[in-house]
């Protein structure tokens, strides 16, 4: 990614809550949304992709783009197959390098 | 050379180029549109009976890097996956990209960009709504990653480009993609105020 300079620290790690494994229903293994680093996109613009399109807020937008620079991809949104497939083709439509795959 | 910013009062974002920054804008939005509509979005090979009877769109990776580069594999692991969701993603996307970056000619050349530039001095002034400016946006990134991809553009490589000659037609692409990094990032501004 493309350095610039208006990108604030890091912020603390959010835990999402998670979905509890349960025995008795039968929760499908969620699909994830995988957005890759590339030495084009400015992490504004990613910033800016991440708050407009999942509506995160600035902070969470932040910590994901962080998290493609610095470990080269991350997991932006989960979800079912179909979902991901939608935000898959967003984006590329906002020329982000994302690829799909079922969470392990 | 300003870039874009949000006019206060009206919430519009607005830019001014000189007559050869509108130009070059055209030119680079215009070979993008070239590209996207000109190598066929078709599925190749396999079964040539099939292929007549498969007009809904490509199912396998386009030739050029450009074209890789913005319609990416979205299932790495899973070929037939892949092949599917570019049968259905590919051309609404190409569409889509080609719409904007057409856009972009058509908005210069609205606000007063002759389709030959011979004038000097000429100032040409482009006022964007909200989704305009989106549009715009998402543009610049393709003419980038399209830049990017033909000049081998790297993570960290910033000096090897200010190393080259002037006059090194790559040197002077780069600075080109350089510039529109600038405007994408005044953009980016003028869009999260």
């Amino acid at each position: 990614m493309c350095h610039d300079e208006r990108v604030s620290a890091p912020s603390p790690v959010e835990v999402e809550p998670d979905l509890r494994p349960d025995e008795s229903t039968f929760v499908a293994k969620p699909w994830v949304t995988i957005v890759w680093n590339d030495p084009v996109n400015l992490m504004s613009y990613v910033t800016f992709v991440f708050t407009k399109y999942f509506g995160y807020d600035k902070k969470k937008a932040e910590k994901l783009m962080l998290e493609v620079h610095h470990d080269g991809k991350s997991v932006v949104s989960t979800g079912s197959r179909e979902e991901m497939e939608r935000d898959v083709q967003a984006m590329h439509e906002y020329g982000l390098w994302a690829t799909m795959e079922h969470d392990s | 050379m300003s870039g874009f910013a949000r006019h206060r009062r009206s919430g519009r974002v607005i830019a001014t180029f000189t007559g050869f920054e509108a130009d070059l804008l055209r030119s680079l939005t215009s070979q993008l549109v070239e590209l996207l509509r000109n190598e066929r979005a078709a599925p190749t090979g396999g079964d040539p009976l099939e292929a007549m009877f498969d007009f809904s769109g490509p199912t396998s990776e386009p030739e050029d890097p450009v074209l890789r580069r913005l319609f990416p594999t979205a299932y790495p692991d899973d070929e037939e996956a892949a092949a599917e969701f570019r049968r259905f993603t590919e051309g609404t996307l190409r569409d889509g990209k080609a719409d904007a970056a057409a856009a972009i000619i058509d908005a210069l050349e609205e606000a007063g960009l002759p389709p030959l530039l011979e004038e000097e001095g000429l100032v040409i002034d482009v006022e964007l709504d909200e989704g305009e400016a989106t549009a715009w946006l998402r543009s610049f990134t393709d003419v980038r990653l399209a830049l990017a991809t033909r000049l081998g553009v790297e993570e960290g490589d910033e000096d090897y480009w200010h190393t080259l000659p002037d006059d090194d037609p790559r040197a002077q692409a780069h600075d080109i993609y350089e510039w529109v990094g600038y405007l994408q990032e005044t953009l980016v501004d003028a869009l999260s105020g």
